[in-house]
């Protein structure tokens, strides 16, 4: 008798599915990945059970955090990624440090609509960069690529620059990694649905984005 | 050897092909001996400058806890412009920042443990003999501690202490307390929908 497959929790409305990675991509950096999964959900106003998690996790995280993030193996993984490919994590801060940093301007996690929210609460418990665009708008399925010779990107006037590391789905490039997204491609208050993406690293746990995508999941629907 | 040397028909100078000739050698290896000696593969290389990175940044991390509560020391090192492959040369070049950024920050935090040292001895010294450290004052900040207490000393029962020679290391109490929102400067007035004011109670 063939094992039962396991039963996924009720806020898993689709399995995380691992995206593709470009060959070159894969060979100069082992451990690059996506993990996806979509949210029957878009964004929109968050619900007050979603501001009071904001709020205890705003109490739990404190300077003393903050200072020590970077010592943190999920942390540090993502810096020394930003470190590899050119990016200076400092001036470019990693999407942990961002939120990290916003909350330490701000004197709390300030909510600002329920998917930025759920972001929030998925990277700050896990640490897990958390991409999201509307899936309604993304043609198959979701990958790491360079980009190609004079390559165009919504929103920019000028061609993207040869061997620029993007987000694409099987069409077109939808984000430069950890920086601009495609404005067509990002979750508004229409959309239906929500393509949650992990980005994976080297020295960043599969299991770390499955849970950072499980508790943004939650968070969409709570 | 010695042989070689008496031997009168060796020429003293060896007789080199002219430069233009040297100048012709191929720049690739000829046919044929293209074998893996020769193949230059940068991946290998790539790769260990990646872990020397890697190791550098942790622990410029740990620097940077370490440092707390210290300001003023430069931590940022300068990116390549990104998101791409760098390539060898790249990342050398980030890999040397960040050799350079650590022998500052380490040099910056030993000169600071220096100071902050001596000031500890200060205090100490201050607590022994208060009179010969008239009206010193050493921070916590001073002695690299978070916090706003301060070691100051100055004379029991002010100008009668001072004519008597009362002196002694008075320590603080640490920060003031945290004040919450000030109340509004007047209570919020309803006014009723024909205009007039309700009345106080």
């Amino acid at each position: 008798m063939p094992p039962a497959a396991p039963e996924l929790p009720p806020e898993w409305e689709s399995a995380p599915e691992p995206g593709w990675v470009a060959p070159e991509l894969a060979g100069e950096f082992p451990g690059l990945g996506l993990l996806c999964t979509v949210v029957e959900a878009g964004s929109g106003r968050s619900p007050e059970a979603l501001k009071e998690q904001l709020r205890e996790l705003s109490n739990r995280f404190a300077g003393a955090q903050a200072i020590n993030l970077r010592q943190r193996p999920i942390p540090w993984a993502y810096r020394v990624f930003f470190r590899h490919i050119g990016l200076d994590p400092d001036g470019t801060p990693t999407p942990v440090e961002q939120i990290s940093l916003d909350r330490m301007k701000g004197g709390r996690f300030r909510s600002r609509n329920r998917l930025d929210d759920a972001i929030v609460i998925a990277t700050m418990e896990t640490g897990a960069a958390i991409r999201a665009f509307d899936a309604d708008s993304v043609n198959g399925r979701l990958g790491l690529r360079l980009s190609a010779p004079k390559e165009s990107f919504e929103g920019r006037t000028s061609p993207l620059p040869d061997g620029t590391i993007v987000i694409a789905d099987e069409q077109r490039p939808l984000e430069i990694l950890f920086g601009a997204s495609a404005k067509s491609a990002l979750v508004t208050a229409n959309s239906k649905r929500t393509l949650l993406a992990a980005i994976q690293v080297k020295g960043v746990p599969e299991i770390a984005l499955e849970e950072a995508l499980w508790l943004a999941a939650s968070a969409m629907h709570a | 050897m010695a042989e070689l040397l008496e031997r009168p028909d060796l020429p003293e100078e060896l007789d080199l092909p002219p430069e233009e000739e040297l100048g012709n050698l191929p720049p690739a290896p000829p046919p044929g001996l293209d074998t893996v000696l020769y193949e230059h593969d940068d991946g290998l290389a790539r790769r260990d400058l990646r872990r020397q990175i890697a190791a550098m940044e942790a622990e410029l991390g740990e620097l940077f806890a370490s440092a707390f509560p210290r300001a003023g020391i430069e931590f940022q090192v300068a990116g390549l412009g990104g998101p791409r492959i760098l390539s060898v040369d790249e990342l050398e070049q980030v890999r040397d920042a960040l050799a350079a950024r650590l022998q500052d920050v380490k040099g910056e935090l030993h000169d600071i443990g220096y100071v902050e040292e001596k000031h500890r001895a200060l205090i100490e010294r201050m607590s022994e003999d208060p009179a010969s450290h008239k009206w010193i004052r050493v921070s916590n900040e001073q002695i690299g501690e978070p916090g706003c207490r301060h070691w100051h000393s100055r004379p029991r029962w002010g100008i009668l202490g001072m004519i008597m020679g009362w002196w002694r290391v008075k320590v603080s109490s640490g920060c003031p307390l945290a004040r919450g929102v000030a109340p509004p400067a007047k209570p919020p007035s309803f006014t009723s929908s024909d205009g007039q004011q309700a009345p106080a109670t």
